[in-house]
């Protein structure tokens, strides 16, 4: 699944951005992300509800450390609201898989998608999935914890919780909800784009008036993964494939944006937007990389982002106008919000001798930003591989989207 | 029938032999390490009889006053290795508080064959006893030093309840005698399973007070009153040894009576017991949150488990009672390496039970809080630790046997009490250590190697738990 891929290449970025940057107890650092990649691979390669909870439960702890030791000021309170806000849906999840067992009588999700289930089960299930998923997701209201855990994290735990963390709650969606509770998914579905259209307009609003970098990209991930659902739970081809590239997209450029912060953040140790100033007059190359990740975030066309959006907005004209419209909103917020921010930061004067005295990006950095580029642009400009190798799998998924298992 | 009948009690007789011998040793002036280590070594050696002389079917002695088969001789050696682990881990403390003497060893040995007698009871009256004898073993074990006056303010509160339920007990079981007719555990579910409705009102009567009287001793709410107290109270290295042991004793006696005697009046008694262990989850879970001593706080804790594996009991089938088994198996291993812990890392005149003293633990002494750690997500119910499977192990069962309500309170309740396990995982990692207080704590190292193998078990458990959870369950199956 290209999800894995994903995985792996962003722990291998995440761990380069610390390199120089995490100095205290740099074994445990690591390790804690080895621990995390090898937890996330087994949760999208699980074919078993047990193994699937192991590792979904299992991805927590190594979180939970890298935010607490490493990261910043409020991290204690950070941390400790991400495990219990996560771990709050997942063992309603858990009571889910065990009542689903119990029915089929095997713990292999196979067995769950050919079992039938009638509705009132079927209800109770879909919501106990939906705690579990709109938590990691995150989706409106319960995202509260991400600006939090983002903000106190380090680089490298930022970038993995973005990039990666957040897809295992869409994955959950694609994977769980669809085929497992199909009726009760078409019922409520409505539910799930009414929250996910106000992730996109409410959050993209939110973002506008953020004063923190790393929070205002926190917010913008909101609503990008508010995409994400609102492409799963229209039901249509089109959709399907949006949904999983932005998922794909959305790691990258979440991941890329993150480590831009973090590469300022690590000369001047301020998040703040009003520390910043003309940056691109004494970091040219980093500001044009900085630039070409805010277009992807916005999603302009040619970058990955646009690719995920656009088929999701398709998708949802097509299923209701004013979806679609509400949808494309977010192309206006995310440019103002994102394109806003690249403004005050980098152009106009260089705004202290602080920024003055700023160096430009060394080689592990410029190495790091070209990888991210270069995904982004690829999956841009070609992102027929990826919609290729996603064919099958997104046919399967709404064949068994759309029947009826009562 | 001359040799079995010896078999079947030789458990026993080779702990009350061994104590003896302990306590004559004792008097002739054997060193003390001697005689712990022999403790130890004779706990061992019974845990290796039972292994082999156990039969894998429910074969009845004496008369039908002691009734072993597959699921007595996995609790035997459970209470046996729980007690060997309990001593285990408290040498340096009773050394250091002048408590490393031949009668405590030997009240440990004579408690763990109460214990013994209690699990593989086929009378009435021998399942009394053995209850009797564990217990009056362990209030004398908690009041060893006389000079502390928690210790004695502890001993007298677990005295005085504790007599009150064994009352409580006493009477039940009179009145379910007196309707059934029969003191023989295998005779009295046939007796009452066709009573009628002035009979069943008596059992009824009968069914409450022995549930009282069992919760009382496994420590679930609303009879949790005296544990918190007296586990704060004793001396560490007897708070471990009454935490671990004597709970798989209780949970035996438990299902003695309410799955095996009481079997035909489950309805009843699954009400009761769904009643205790939803309140046993609150009550554990919440005051938890509020605790500031480690030791109080692992107390509060152990009712909220309680609360779980009585949801195994209440499931009522045989995957509910082996995963009741399991948890409890999953609980003592947990809970020997906490209060092992506490009790290592105190040292002479300076207790390490307050969680203020966990600050910082990670800088101080790497292994003793990547030990705990592992231990805390344990408790918390986090993959892959052995705690987590218990917990699904139970809720599975329950949510087979139609209780998914109950599961997801049980849930519910997790999350809660996620929070003090995370919390002292914050005080060991996140914090810094207090400047000028104890800053090197230094674990010797056969404790270091002690509690990294539990540690490591714990791990193991959790990652393999099939071969136990099968014993389990065939155990239940053939006794139950």
């Amino acid at each position: 699944m290209p999800l894995i891929v994903l995985n792996c290449l962003i722990t291998l970025l995440a761990v380069a951005s610390g390199w120089e940057s995490v100095t205290r107890r740099v074994p445990q650092y690591m390790a804690a992300f080895l621990f995390m990649c090898g937890f996330v691979n087994g949760v999208f390669a699980a074919g078993d509800a047990i193994l699937f909870y192991v590792f979904w439960e299992a991805t927590l702890i190594p979180l939970f450390l890298v935010i607490g030791v490493w990261g910043g000021e409020r991290r204690i309170y950070a941390a400790v609201k991400f495990f219990l806000y996560t771990l709050f849906g997942s063992l309603l999840m858990l009571v889910a898989f065990l009542y689903l067992a119990s029915r089929a009588g095997s713990f292999a999700f196979a067995a769950m998608r050919e079992m039938a289930v009638p509705m009132s089960a079927q209800t109770l299930v879909f919501f106990a999935f939906f705690a579990a998923f709109a938590v990691k997701v995150p989706m409106v209201p319960v995202h509260t914890w991400l600006p939090d855990a983002h903000v106190e994290a380090p680089t490298g735990g930022s970038i993995m919780l973005a990039a990666v963390m957040l897809k295992l709650g869409a994955y959950g969606f694609l994977r769980l909800s669809l085929p497992i509770v199909p009726d009760a998914s078409r019922e409520y579905a409505w539910i799930i784009v009414a929250l996910s259209l106000l992730a996109i307009v409410y959050i993209g609003l939110v973002s506008l008036a953020q004063l923190d970098m790393k929070k205002l990209i926190a917010y913008s991930s909101v609503a990008h993964m508010g995409f994400v659902t609102l492409g799963v739970f229209v039901f249509d081809a089109l959709g399907l494939t949006g949904a999983i590239v932005q998922m794909i997209s959305h790691g990258f450029v979440s991941g890329a944006m993150f480590f831009c912060v973090g590469v300022l953040y690590d000369r001047m140790h301020t998040r703040k937007i009003d520390d910043y100033g003309g940056v691109a007059s004494v970091m040219p190359t980093f500001a044009a990389f900085m630039i070409l990740f805010a277009m992807a975030n916005a999603g302009l066309p040619g970058t990955s982002g646009f690719v995920g959006e656009f088929m999701v907005i398709l998708a949802a004209l097509h299923t209701r106008v004013w979806w679609g419209v509400l949808a494309a909103s977010a192309l206006v917020t995310g440019a103002a919000y994102t394109l806003w921010m690249c403004k005050r930061v980098l152009f106009g004067e260089a705004s202290g001798s602080a920024v003055r005295a700023l160096k430009d990006v060394n080689m592990r950095e410029a190495a790091i930003l070209t990888a991210f580029a270069s995904a982004v642009l690829l999956l841009g400009l070609w992102p027929w591989p990826l919609t290729e190798v996603m064919q099958a799998t997104v046919d399967g998924l709404l064949e068994q989207a759309l029947r009826s298992k009562l | 029938m001359n040799q079995l009948a010896l078999g079947a009690a030789l458990p026993e007789i080779v702990l009350v032999a061994g104590a003896s011998v302990l306590l004559l040793a004792a008097t002739f002036g054997f060193s003390a390490r001697l005689l712990h280590y022999s403790a130890i070594g004779v706990l061992v050696l019974c845990a290796a009889v039972v292994w082999t002389l156990f039969p894998g079917h429910v074969v009845s002695a004496y008369n039908g006053m002691l009734s072993v088969g597959p699921l007595a001789g996995m609790l035997s050696m459970a209470v046996l290795l729980a007690c060997a682990g309990s001593l285990a881990y408290s040498a340096d403390y009773l050394a250091d508080r002048g408590m490393l003497c031949g009668e405590y060893h030997a009240l440990a040995l004579l408690s763990a064959a109460g214990m013994l007698l209690l699990v593989s009871a086929g009378h009435l009256i021998t399942l009394y006893m053995g209850l009797e004898v564990m217990s009056l073993a362990l209030y004398a074990m908690i009041a060893m030093r006389r000079d502390d006056t928690s210790a004695i303010e502890a001993a007298m509160k677990y005295f005085v309840l504790g007599a009150l339920a064994s009352g409580l007990i006493l009477y039940g079981l009179s009145l379910v005698y007196g309707a059934s007719g029969s003191l023989h555990i295998a005779q009295i579910a046939a007796r009452i399973a066709d009573a009628g409705p002035e009979r069943r009102a008596v059992l009824a009567v009968g069914v409450v007070f022995v549930v009282a009287g069992a919760a009382f001793k496994l420590g679930a709410a609303p009879f949790h009153m005296w544990l918190p107290d007296v586990y704060h109270g004793a001396p560490t290295a007897v708070t471990l040894f009454i935490a671990s042991a004597p709970k798989i004793a209780a949970l035996a006696l438990a299902l003695r009576l309410l799955a095996e005697t009481l079997a035909p009046l489950s309805a009843v008694w699954t009400e009761m017991l769904v009643i205790v262990s939803v309140a046993s989850l609150a009550v554990g879970n919440i005051t938890a949150i509020a605790q500031t001593n480690l030791k109080r706080m692992l107390a509060y804790s152990a009712i909220s488990h309680t609360g779980f594996v009585l949801i195994g009991v209440i499931a009522g089938t045989r995957e509910g009672y082996a995963g009741a088994v399991f948890y409890m198996f999953a609980y003592v291993l947990m809970t020997v390496g906490g209060f092992g812990m506490v009790a290592l890392l105190a040292r002479a005149g300076a207790e390490f039970d307050r969680l203020e003293d966990l600050r910082g633990l990670a800088k101080r002494n790497g292994l003793a809080a990547m030990l705990l750690f592992v231990l805390m997500l344990s408790m918390a119910g986090i993959p892959p630790m052995v705690g987590f499977y218990a917990k699904f192990a139970v809720l599975s069962a329950a949510v087979a046997a139609g209780w998914t309500w109950l599961a997801v309170t049980a849930v519910l309740f997790s999350v809660v009490g996620a929070f003090y396990y995370l919390r002292v995982v914050k005080l060991m990692f996140f914090d810094e250590p207090d400047a000028g207080a104890a800053q090197r704590v230094t674990l010797k190292i056969p404790a270091a190697a002690l509690a990294s193998a539990n540690g490591a078990l714990l791990l193991i458990l959790g990652v393999a738990p099939g071969a136990l959870m099968n014993a389990c369950l065939e155990a239940v199956g053939a006794s139950l």
